[in-house]
């Protein structure tokens, strides 16, 4: 248990890491999609409120699971949706002719 | 055991292209191969836990997947100028799933949780709670359903000081006693009332900040259930969400040349009084579109400046067919944007995108300064404080030291503006009384469809 922790806390850190020096390189120009992107990937947090929703163990766990998963799959579909048609809009000048 | 492999390798590939993912997101020309990845990579971690061997009930999971997506696919078609309230929906919507989880967990759990883990559960559900209601609050001030004037009270501070210092006392409490069961409740609603009073006396200028911080929030509450799930995908994802939220908010609060607690504490609304005191009547030049049109023309280099009033004018088509009558006269046209100008990070640069305006021609405020002094018109609309110059020479301004666009270098400079009313922090801006400051009052929205009108007609 406490090596469980220890290690997740170093990957916790590594990803930390990783992240600053990945976003820093995000241009201005993409940072409202990059907002709505990361929220996307956030949503990942419905892997533990399916695991909720179905393992009928209470019944507050499952109908907590079930609103978690709710809210969490309306960011994923949402948010990767606006982050294309955000995306799909930028266009260079050349390509704008062709 | 093998299942439980095959879910392990799903979820390492999903870690390797949400990293992709975000890394090809860095420039226009791959960005939307990072989305691909992200989607693929959501899809197999979905999948791979449905695999699990504990879920013996799909029932529900399927009715709310299902209806997830008929609630996610409304709010993924809004349109542009809805994108700010949308994303602090979003925020919104992930700390709920987040919180939810957590409290799930604790009443699973309880009373034998050790104390590491109680520790980190309670920060789950802390800045869970209190990122819900707070983004809640946000959306609701940018949609305009809740007044957007920052409301401030005397004892404000002391106010949300005390509850914040609440939560975490019951947090420290339930580490030591977590067979402390009836407390929990307090601890996921003193965070969402803290929630509320945190974005009261916040006003829109500030939103693009706050919404940052919302963002890095929901990040680490995903990070931190990821640690309670012990799930490493989850402490990925929510700690490459929690440095991005903290890089933006870093960025735009280095650009209104203030810290997280002044943005969060500050409440800028209490400076207005004293700087817009002893102001006497100055004279302005105005000009008529007819005549702003003829300025235009004859210039070679013109760089346009858009602020929040030009979001709010829906002014932004318009905007692109000047673009487009001046780039037919041979005049070159950028765009200089400031990083906080609009209600979010990057929120002009999608609105402009939206209206067909290629990228290459859209300048941060770092790559354009330079080129103001060899610019033939500056021509700012609505945008204010972000061109004031007082903020780099007047030390008793309050938003002295804040980096601006440097437009009062330009040639000539015009301001298309509805009013002489002073903008968000309440501060004259001595750009308008400038010898060569030309202000173009009216709609951004129609003033800019008469000064096209103008030079079409002037053409033919």
């Amino acid at each position: 248990m406490k090596l469980d922790l220890l290690s997740s806390l170093y990957v916790f850190m590594l990803a930390a890491f990783i992240g600053f020096e990945v976003i820093r390189r995000v241009s201005p120009l993409l940072h409202t999609p990059l907002m709505s992107l990361t929220n996307a990937l956030d949503a990942i947090a419905v892997v533990g409120a399916i695991i909720l929703a179905g393992e009928r163990k209470t019944t507050l766990a499952t109908i907590l699971g079930t609103i978690a998963i709710v809210s969490a799959t309306s960011n994923i579909v949402g948010g990767f949706i606006i982050t294309d048609r955000m995306l799909r809009m930028f266009k260079t000048s050349s390509s704008k002719k062709a | 055991m093998n299942s439980d492999l095959w879910i392990e390798i799903t979820y390492f590939i999903a870690t390797a292209l949400f990293i992709l993912s975000l890394k090809w997101l860095s420039s226009p020309a791959t960005a939307r191969r990072g989305v691909l990845a992200g989607e693929v990579g959501m899809l197999l971690a979905i999948v791979g836990t449905l695999l699990n061997r504990g879920i013996v009930d799909y029932k529900w999971i399927a009715m709310a997947l299902v209806l997830g997506t008929v609630i996610g696919v409304p709010l993924g078609k809004v349109q542009m100028t809805a994108v700010p309230q949308r994303t602090a929906l979003s925020h919104a919507f992930g700390a709920l799933c987040v919180t939810l989880v957590g409290t799930a967990e604790f009443y699973l759990r309880a009373p034998d949780i050790p104390p590491f883990m109680m520790a980190v559960l309670s920060m789950e559900v802390i800045l869970g709670s209190l990122t819900f209601t707070g983004s809640l609050m946000a959306a609701g001030k940018l949609q305009e359903i809740l007044p957007q004037r920052p409301i401030t009270y005397k004892g404000q501070n002391i106010v949300n000081l005390a509850l914040l210092t609440g939560a975490v006392i019951i947090a420290v409490v339930l580490v030591l006693h977590p067979d402390q069961i009836r407390l929990f409740p307090a601890l996921v609603v003193i965070p969402l009332i803290f929630g509320v009073m945190l974005i009261i006396p916040i006003g829109g200028a500030d939103m693009p900040t706050v919404i940052s911080l919302l963002n890095s929030y929901a990040g680490l509450s995903a990070a931190a259930m990821g640690f309670v799930l012990n799930s490493k995908l989850l402490i990925i994802a929510g700690a490459l969400d929690g440095s991005s939220g903290f890089i933006l908010s870093v960025i735009m609060s280095k650009a209104m040349n203030r810290s997280f607690t002044n943005v969060l504490f500050g409440a800028f609304g209490q400076v207005q009084v004293s700087a817009t005191a002893g102001q006497e009547e100055r004279p302005v030049k105005s000009a008529t579109p007819e005549e702003a049109a003829g300025i235009l023309a004859a210039a070679n280099k013109i760089v346009i400046v858009p602020g929040y009033g030009m979001a709010v004018a829906q002014a932004q088509h318009k905007v692109r067919e000047l673009c487009d009558a001046l780039s037919k006269r041979g005049v070159d046209v950028k765009f200089g944007i400031h990083p906080v100008a609009g209600r979010m990070p990057g929120h002009m640069n999608v609105l402009l995108a939206e209206a067909d305006i290629p990228y290459d021609r859209l300048l941060s405020m770092d790559e354009i300064n330079g080129d103001f002094p060899q610019t033939d018109v500056a021509l700012v609309i609505g945008a204010n404080d972000v061109t004031n110059p007082a903020a780099r020479n007047e030390t008793g301004s309050p938003i002295y030291g804040m980096p601006i666009l440097d437009v009062d270098r330009a040639r000539t400079v015009m301001v298309i503006k509805r009013s002489m009313a002073a903008g968000f922090a309440g501060i004259d801006n001595p750009l308008y009384y400038l010898d060569k400051t030309l202000m173009l009052f009216g709609d951004a929205k129609g003033f800019v469809g008469n000064i096209v009108r103008e030079l079409s007609g002037g053409h033919g």
